[in-house]
């Protein structure tokens, strides 16, 4: 199984994000899912640390984020396509009362 | 897979299967801690097990202390048990409870006594059933007379791509060949509760689970708190978790695909006849969840961890793998399994399957873990509500 190192992997193919496998840097980064083994590049426009996510569409403030291909939360602020997401622009829809 | 591993271990009394062979100095109480503590100092070899709880308990809560106490003492890791508690009702309670697996047990009260004279009599009673249990013999074994439970902590991102998908390589593998698992963490399901009730085998065990799963959200929600710092916690955030819903996914990432046979409620054994995966009803604070889960008889725990919790257990082995590269690199003494291979495609979910099944064969046939060797005994009762 010869295969380079993903920088990221998001779990299925439908993801609207996918997770850094190192530090990262803004840049062009190359990454698979995992579940179907597509190989995708995807451009990051902030720095993000091994385990953050970054967003693979433009998500609307209040749509869906999904990862597992399942809604695992919702963009509490309009997020572009690249950006670092996590408690500053989504949260849960399930815990009103867990929110940044 | 290779040849079918031999595994050893040490049949009980009833017929239960340990992997160590402790002897415990149990307190029933806070205040016995001491004399208990004592005992384990005068007769090196045998085990204290100090806690915070066991005075002024009533209803629910002092039942589960009872059998968080009777549980751990029932464990089959456990050889022998000597009892100390403050007053002779309450500790015989959980001496009985324990003598009905048939191994050795002594109880000891304080009061009209002292700790002096309590230690001295419990000391020469621990020091004959240490020298009894370092005599019992490990005989052959199958994972199916074993209970192995699982649990993470300090979860990251990688823990559901890697350290969990592993672990339920473990889980299906134990269960097809005839064990029995626990996962629990009831809260830590939210977003993926119905993926588990999908899971239950039949109609009463979906309703018991769905249950047991509002009845704990209920109580969460209504303390109307926020909860993000909490669950998830400030080391899951650190690490790239962002909502209940994404941890929780992770979490059941861990549960394999076998199906879930039964729910119990916190430190309830299971029908030894009914084996396969539970579900048991349990905080996700590790060291509570672990002590729980010990308590209903699962003699190995399996701990995935992505940021690197250290939790451990006084009586049952809990074997820590991690796919993150950073806390496997940065916390060596307290990892036994590495498998950050598997994102970076360096072999597959099989081969880190496989991985797991050497590290769990040896901790099983006594090569000590990471968290026993480091002396991680964290023995952590649940308190369901304030005492009277």
């Amino acid at each position: 199984m010869a295969i380079t190192p993903p920088q990221y992997l998001l779990h299925h193919d439908g993801d609207n994000v996918a997770v850094a496998m190192m530090d990262m840097q803004p840049g062009t980064l190359h990454g698979r899912s995992v579940k179907e083994g597509t190989e995708s590049t995807a451009v990051l426009n902030h720095a993000i640390p091994l385990g953050h996510k970054f967003a693979l569409t433009d998500i609307a403030s209040g749509e869906a984020i999904i990862k597992y291909g399942i809604k695992v939360g919702l963009a509490s602020a309009a997020i572009k396509k690249g950006d670092y997401i996590h408690t500053h622009n989504m949260r849960s829809y399930r815990w009103e009362a867990s929110r940044a | 897979m290779g040849s079918k591993p031999r595994l050893m271990g040490y049949r009980r009394e009833n017929g239960a299967m340990g992997i160590r062979n402790h002897v415990i100095i149990l307190p029933l109480d806070d205040l016995s801690n001491a004399a208990a503590e004592a005992v384990a100092k005068v007769i090196p070899g045998t085990l204290a097990l100090p806690h915070a709880f066991g005075r002024l308990q009533f209803g629910e809560d002092l039942e589960l202390t009872f059998n968080t106490l009777i549980g751990t003492g029932v464990n089959a890791n456990v050889a022998a048990v000597v009892v100390i508690g403050i007053e002779p009702k309450w500790t015989q309670r959980v001496a009985d409870g324990i003598a009905k697996t048939g191994k050795p047990v002594a109880a000891f009260s304080i009061e009209g006594k002292g700790d002096l004279q309590v230690i001295q009599e419990a000391s020469r009673v621990a020091a004959m059933f240490l020298q009894d249990a370092s005599g019992l013999v490990r005989e052959e074994a199958e994972m199916g007379d074993m209970i192995m439970s699982i649990k993470c902590g300090e979860s990251d991102t990688t823990s559901g791509l890697g350290s969990c998908p592993t672990t339920s390589q473990a889980v299906d593998r134990w269960v097809a060949a005839g064990g029995t698992v626990f996962f629990g963490e009831t809260s830590e399901l939210t977003g993926g509760e119905h993926l588990i009730a999908d899971r239950c085998i039949d109609e009463a065990c979906r309703n018991l689970f769905q249950l047991t799963y509002d009845n704990y959200i209920k109580v969460i929600e209504s303390t109307g708190a926020n909860l993000l710092g909490s669950q998830p916690t400030q080391g899951n955030i650190a690490g790239g978790l962002t909502t209940i819903e994404e941890k929780a996914l992770g979490n059941i990432a861990k549960t394999g695909s076998v199906p879930v046979v039964g729910v119990l409620k916190p430190a309830e054994a299971p029908d030894p006849k009914k084996k396969g995966l539970y579900f048991m009803d349990s905080s996700s604070a590790a060291a509570e969840c672990v002590t729980l889960m010990a308590a209903g008889g699962a003699v190995i725990h399996l701990f995935p961890t992505g940021q690197g919790n250290v939790i451990g257990n006084p009586i049952i082995p809990v074997l820590k793998l991690t796919a993150n590269i950073k806390t496997a690199n940065s916390m060596t003494e307290h990892i036994d399994l590495d498998v950050s291979g598997l994102l970076r495609y360096e072999y597959d979910l099989t081969k880190a399957g496989d991985m797991m099944m050497d590290v769990i064969n040896q901790t099983v046939n006594g090569r000590l873990c990471k968290a026993e060797v480091m002396g991680h005994r964290e023995f952590t009762f649940t308190k369901l509500y304030i005492s009277a």
